[in-house]
Formats: structure tokens, sequence, C-alpha cells
């Protein structure tokens, strides 16, 4: 019973840090979109301005989402006090 | 469902070893999250700045007479407003050419090497196109913004200032 127990605590940190893995992909995704955008932002260029912030936009929601995610695995899988 | 038996302090004070693992995690993945939230406000900012930022108007200025420079000299001048400092090139017997003389490195002022036939900038050795201000090496990224001119008679006339090429 305990190792059972153990298995599916495993299983959930395993899964936590794969979304976390994922998480830090997106982020570092997303500090180039920026620094890119604020680039061609102060040269001039605004018409990468809207699907910039667009992009940024659906990558946070995916982020929002994996974190839901975490969270979810979380309550499930850990030990209970 | 949250315990209601449970208090909320149990969440991110761990009192076991084995939920200590879980509660490092959800804070990391919690920070990863706020940082993307973070780009994204970032985004959205210049977004917003865009939309607000007005067109810049300019006022025509007579910045220097045909003649005055020779081929291959320079003449300095300050435009759309004093204290802007731009750079004028005269590449050719009826070409001239105008750009803004702060680099889009870090702002230090760039000059026109003859030998190279090209803008420098001293401090990063950023070099910029002489035909059309793009970077050709260095630190920077953006282009010289143009100082667009038109031809009066004798005069050349700074009508506005465009994004580099």
């Amino acid at each position: 019973m305990e190792s059972h127990g153990n298995h599916r605590q495993n299983r959930g940190l395993t899964a936590i840090d794969a979304v976390s893995a994922l998480l830090a992909i997106l982020l570092v995704v997303q500090v180039w979109l920026l620094s890119a955008t604020l680039d061609e932002y102060l040269a001039g260029h605004a018409e990468t301005v809207l699907p910039g912030a667009i992009v940024s936009g659906i990558l946070c929601a995916a982020c929002l989402g994996m974190y839901g995610f975490v969270l979810r695995v979380d309550r499930d899988a850990r030990p209970r006090v | 469902m949250p315990d209601e038996s449970k208090p909320l302090w149990r969440d991110e004070f761990s009192v076991l070893k084995a939920d200590e693992r879980y509660v490092n995690r959800r804070q990391m993945a919690k920070f990863l999250v706020l940082g993307s939230l973070g780009m994204f406000v970032g985004n959205v900012w210049i977004l917003v700045r865009s939309w607000l930022r007005k067109p810049a108007a300019y006022a025509r200025s007579v910045v220097a007479h045909a003649g005055e420079i020779p081929v291959g000299g320079v003449k300095l001048f300050q435009y759309p407003t004093q204290g802007e400092q731009c750079i004028m090139v005269r590449t050719a017997a009826e070409t001239y050419v105008a750009y803004s003389q702060k680099c889009t490195h870090l702002s230090c002022a760039v000059f026109y090497s003859r030998e190279n036939d090209r803008l420098e900038c001293p401090c990063h050795q950023g070099y910029f196109s002489v035909r059309d201000g793009s970077v050709l090496q260095g630190p920077p990224t953006r282009p010289l913004p143009r100082v667009v001119l038109e031809r009066s008679g004798n005069d050349l006339i700074a009508i506005k200032m465009e994004p580099g090429a």
C-alpha cells in the first residue's frame, strides 16, 4: 500500500518536473520575443508589435494552463497528512 | 476542492519531508508562470505605447547649401530640434545623405570615415553603411535613423526623419 503511494508520488514529481522544464523553455522564448519586439519597436517598425503581443499572450496562456496541471497533480499526488 | 480542515499555511510550509519536494517544485512553477506573465505584460505595454504614439510632426529646415561641403566632406547640424545632432555626408557630386549622429547601440556620436566609406562609432566599433544607414558590423542591431533631404535650388532642406532601412 505504502509502495503504491510512493510510486504515485514519484510519478507526480516527474510530471511536475517535466512541466517545469516546458515552462522554462516557454519563458525563454517569451524573453526573446519581448526583446525582439522592443528592438523592432524602437527601430520604428511598429507592425511587429501586435503579433508579438498575441504570441506572447498565447504562450502565457499555455504557461497558466500548465500551472493548473501542476496544481492538479500536486493535489492528487501529494502525501496526505 | 480545498481541504477546509487544513490551515492555509500548510500549503506553502511543509511539515513532512516528502511534502517539501512538492512545495519546492510548485513554487518554482509559480515563479516561472509569473515570469511568463511579466513578459506578456511587457509586450502589451509596448503595444499600448505604439497605439498611443502620435506621428511626429517635422518642420522643414534648411540645413546646408549645395556646394558648401566638398565631395567626401561632412557637415553637422541639429534636426528636428536643437540638441539632436545629425551628420550630413556628400557622397558624390550631387548626392547628399544625412543621419542621426546618435549610435543606436549606446548613443555615442558616429563619425564619417572617408577611408572606409562608412559611419563609425568609436565607442564599440559599430559600423554603419553611409548609403542607407544599415548596420555593417558591431553591437548595434538597429540602423541609423535617416534624415530625408529635399533640394530646393541651392538649399538642402531636411523635411523629416525616417527609421533606418
